[in-house]
C-alpha cells in the first residue's frame, strides 16, 4: 500500500500552510513564556550572568510587596478608563459619521489620523501641551479657567494619560465599528421605521444586536491593548505622581530592566499575562449571552 | 479531525525548525574569537560627532600598531536607556568588551563584572599611575584596585546669564555668592522679566540626585559613609529642602514642577550644571561661570563622573584591556582632555585645559575645575541605583505640592530606601 496517499498529502500541505504562524507561535510565545516561568523560579545576576534557583521566592514577594496594590489600582482605573471611553467613543464617532454629509471623508480621516502616528512622539507632544506652562493652560487661562498642572497630581495625571491614549487610538475602534455598521440590511431600519420605531429603539434593538460581534472583537483587542500600554505611561508621567500611574506592564518593565531584577519582573509578566487570558477567556464564555448570531 | 498525535508531531516539526534557525543563528553570529581577528566594542551614550571622531582616532592608532584587532567600534547608545541597554547586553550574552559608566559603576564593581585595572595600568610604559587624582579614582575603586578609569571629572558649577540679570536690576558677587543671594536674585528676575531664576539642571522634579549640588552645602547628604543608614531625614537635608521647597512655591525663585526653562536657551537667570554643559553655550547672552555658591555650611564641589571600564563579560578581555591602557595613555588623556576634564593631575591647569577649550577662558577653568576637582565630593552613589532613585523620587514627589509636609516626606524617603541600602 503506498505511504503517499491523497489524505496524507493534504494533512502535510495544511501542516505546511500552519508552519509559518506554527514557528512564530512557538518561537515568540511559547518559549518566551516558558522562559518567563523557568526566570520567575530563578533569581538572575545580570551583570555576572549566574542563575540561582529561588523556586517560589518570588511568587512570595508578590504577594508581600507593597506596592502592589497601588500598582494594580492605577491598571484597573487607567485600563477600565481607556477600554470604557475607547469602546462608547470609538460607537459614537462610527455612529456619526456613519451617516451621508459633506465632509464624512474627512472627518473619518481625521479621527483615524492619530493611530499612525508614533506612540512615542504623540505623546511628547501630549507631554508639551500638558505641562503647566503648556498649550493646554495656556488656552485655559486665556479664557478664565482654572489650569491645573495635569501631571504633577495623581487624578489629572491618571486623566491626562488616559485622554492622550484614548484620542490616539480611538480610530481603530471606530473603523471597526463603521465597517460594522455598514453590514446592517438598511431593509430592517425601512421595516422599524414603517412599524413606528424612534431612533433609539432602533439603536439598541437593530444596530446594537447586529454589530455586537464587532463589539466583542473591539472590546477584546481593547482591553488586551490597554494592559500592555507601556510608552504612554513611561513618556508622559514615569508612573508618577508616587505610583498613580504605574500600571502594571510598566511595573514590569522597571522591575526587570531597571531594577535588574528578571525574576521578579518575570514573576509579575507572568500575573500579567494571566490577568489577559481570563479576561478573554471571560469576556469569549460571556459572548453567548450578549452576542447576536442569525444562524 | 486532527489527533493529539498528529498536533504532538506538528508541533515537533516547528520545534525542530525552530531550533535548527536558532542554531544557525548563532553560528553565524559568533565573530570568531580568534587572536588574529580582534573586533573590539565599547559602549558609550555621547553621540557628539567631534568625540566620537576622537575616539575613532585614537581606535584607529591603536589598530595600527595592533593589527591582531581588527576593528574597535563605540557604539552610541541614548544616555536615557543606557544603564538598561548595557545591562540587556550583558544579560543577554552580547557584553561589550569596554563601557562608559556612570552610576552602575557600584552594582558593577560589587558583582565583580569590571576587570581590575590597577596592575596592568601599573605595567605599561610611560603610563603614569601615580598622575591620578585621588578624589577621581575613589568613585571607581574597591580595595586598592581602579576598576575603571575615571575619564570624565567635571565639577557642577553655577552658570550666570548676567544679561537677564541686568535687565532686573540685579548684582552678585560670585567670590561672596550664596544659595540666599542666588535666590534672592533669581526670584528678583522672575518677578521683573517673567523668565526663571535658578533652574537645577536635569533635576525637573524627578532625577532627585542632581539635588545633592545644593544639600551638600547645607551639609547634608543622602546616606551614611558606609551607604548603609539614610540621613534624609537630618535637619541639615530639612534646611535644604525647605531652601528649595521655599524657593519653587513662595519665593518663585525656581520654577514649579511642571514648568520648561532651559537656561541656555536664555530662558533663566541661573543654572547648576557641569562644567563639560559650556559647550551649550551659543552666545546669545552673556554669561559668567563660578563655582557653586556657598551654603550654610560653607564653600564645597560636586563632581559629575564618568569611567570606562572592561567588563569580565566581554570576548577579549586582554586586548580590551590593552586599548583601555592605550586609550587613557598621558598623550590620548590630554586629547580626550578637550572635552571631559581628565583625572590627570599633569593636566590639571587651566592654561592646559584652555588650549582645546572655545567656550571657557584659562581663568574660568582654573577657577571651576582645577580648583574644585580636589576636595570635591561625587553625587550619591550606591548599589541598586534605579531602584534607589525609583524608590525616592516616588516618596519626594509629595514634596513637590505648597502645602507639603518637609519633615514628614523626607523621613518617607528613608523608609522607602533603607531597605535598599541595607541589602
Amino acid at each position: 500500500m503506498r505511504y503517499w496517499t491523497t489524505r496524507r498529502r493534504d494533512v502535510l500541505t495544511g501542516y505546511l500552510f500552519i508552519a509559518p504562524q506554527l514557528i512564530g507561535v512557538v518561537l515568540f510565545v511559547l518559549i518566551p513564556v516558558g522562559l518567563a516561568i523557568w526566570y520567575s523560579l530563578n533569581k538572575w545576576n545580570v551583570f555576572t550572568g549566574k542563575q540561582v534557583f529561588v523556586g517560589a521566592d518570588h511568587y512570595a514577594a508578590l504577594a508581600a510587596d507593597p506596592q502592589l496594590p497601588s500598582v494594580l489600582l492605577a491598571t484597573v482605573v487607567f485600563s477600565g478608563g481607556v477600554v470604557v471611553l475607547n469602546i462608547t467613543l470609538g460607537l459614537l464617532i462610527a455612529v456619526l459619521l456613519n451617516r451621508r454629509f459633506r465632509g464624512a471623508t474627512f472627518f473619518r480621516t481625521l479621527f483615524f489620523s492619530p493611530v499612525v502616528v508614533s506612540v512615542v512622539a504623540w505623546t511628547l507632544v501630549w507631554g508639551f501641551l500638558l505641562q503647566d506652562n503648556g498649550g493646554i493652560n495656556g488656552l485655559l487661562r486665556a479664557i478664565g479657567l482654572a489650569a491645573p498642572n495635569w501631571l504633577q497630581h495623581g487624578d489629572t495625571a491618571m486623566l491626562s494619560v488616559v485622554v492622550s491614549q484614548v484620542v490616539r487610538s480611538v480610530g481603530v475602534n471606530m473603523v471597526l465599528f463603521l465597517a460594522a455598521l455598514q453590514g446592517v440590511p438598511s431593509e430592517l431600519y425601512e421595516a422599524a421605521r414603517i412599524d413606528g420605531a424612534r431612533s433609539r429603539s432602533m439603536f439598541t434593538r437593530i444596530t446594537l444586536p447586529l454589530i455586537s460581534p464587532t463589539v466583542l472583537l473591539t472590546a477584546i483587542i481593547t482591553v488586551v491593548g490597554a494592559l500592555q500600554s507601556f510608552a504612554q505611561i513611561a513618556v508622559l508621567t514615569g508612573g508618577g505622581p508616587g505610583l498613580s500611574t504605574t500600571v502594571l506592564v510598566y511595573y514590569v518593565f522597571q522591575q526587570a530592566f531597571e531594577f535588574n531584577d528578571i525574576g521578579y519582573g518575570s514573576t509579575l509578566a507572568l500575573m500579567l499575562l494571566s490577568f489577559v487570558m481570563v479576561l478573554t477567556l471571560l469576556q469569549w464564555q460571556l459572548r453567548r449571552k450578549w452576542v447576536f448570531h442569525e444562524q | 479531525m486532527i489527533t493529539a498525535k498528529k498536533l504532538v508531531g506538528a508541533l515537533a516539526l516547528t520545534a525542530a525548525a525552530a531550533l535548527t534557525a536558532a542554531c544557525g543563528a548563532s553560528g553565524t553570529g559568533s565573530d570568531g574569537a580568534k587572536a588574529s581577528d580582534v573586533k573590539l566594542r565599547m559602549t558609550v551614550w555621547t553621540s557628539n560627532a567631534e568625540q566620537l571622531k576622537l575616539f575613532d582616532a585614537i581606535g584607529a592608532a591603536y589598530r595600527a600598531e595592533h593589527p591582531e584587532v581588527s576593528s574597535i567600534t563605540f557604539e552610541s547608545l541614548p544616555f536615557a536607556d543606557y544603564n538598561t541597554t548595557l545591562t540587556t547586553q550583558i544579560a543577554g550574552g552580547n557584553a561589550p568588551d569596554l563601557a562608559w559608566m556612570g552610576d552602575l559603576s557600584r552594582d558593577l564593581i560589587a558583582s565583580d563584572a569590571l576587570v581590575g585595572l590597577t596592575g596592568k595600568l601599573k605595567a605599561t610604559a610611560g603610563w603614569q599611575y601615580d598622575d591620578l587624582v585621588d578624589s577621581a579614582t575613589k568613585e571607581f575603586s574597591r580595595d586598592g584596585t581602579l576598576y575603571a578609569y575615571p575619564f570624565s571629572n567635571s565639577p557642577f558649577a553655577l552658570y550666570v546669564n548676567t544679561d537677564l540679570l541686568a535687565k532686573a536690576g540685579q548684582k552678585i558677587d560670585p567670590k561672596t555668592l550664596t544659595w540666599d543671594q542666588v535666590a534672592a536674585a533669581g526670584a528678583a528676575v522672575h518677578a521683573k522679566t517673567g523668565k526663571a531664576g535658578l533652574v537645577i539642571r536635569d533635576f525637573d522634579y524627578k532625577a532627585w540626585n542632581m539635588l545633592a549640588t545644593v544639600w551638600t552645602g547645607f551639609g547634608a547628604s543622602a546616606w551614611s559613609q558606609d551607604g548603609k543608614t539614610c540621613t534624609f531625614g537630618s535637619p541639615e537635608m530639612q534646611r535644604a529642602f525647605t531652601f528649595l521647597h521655599d524657593a519653587a512655591f513662595k519665593t518663585g525663585a525656581m520654577p514649579g514642577p511642571g514648568t520648561k526653562a532651559d537656561f541656555f536657551a536664555g530662558d533663566a537667570a541661573f543654572t547648576v550644571a557641569q562644567v563639560s554643559r559650556a559647550s551649550l553655550l551659543t552666545g546669545s547672552f552673556k554669561f559668567g561661570l563660578y563655582p557653586l555658591p556657598a551654603g550654610p555650611s560653607g564653600r564645597y564641589a560636586v563632581l559629575g563622573q564618568a569611567g570606562v571600564g572592561v567588563l569580565a563579560a566581554g570576548k577579549h578581555q586582554e586586548q580590551a584591556t590593552d586599548f583601555l591602557a592605550y586609550l587613557t595613555n598621558p598623550a590620548n588623556a590630554a586629547k580626550l582632555a578637550q572635552f571631559f576634564p581628565p583625572p590627570r593631575k599633569s593636566l590639571l591647569t587651566g592654561t592646559k585645559l584652555a588650549a582645546n577649550n572655545k567656550k571657557l577662558s584659562a581663568a574660568q577653568l582654573q577657577e571651576v575645575v582645577v580648583g574644585q576637582l580636589p576636595d570635591a565630593v561625587t553625587l550619591p552613589n550606591h548599589t541598586s541605583p534605579a531602584e534607589i532613585a525609583q524608590k525616592g523620587k516616588t516618596a519626594l514627589d509629595a514634596m513637590w505640592k505648597p502645602d507639603a509636609d518637609i519633615p514628614a516626606v523626607l523621613n518617607s524617603v528613608c523608609a522607602a530606601i533603607e531597605p535598599i541600602l541595607a541589602k
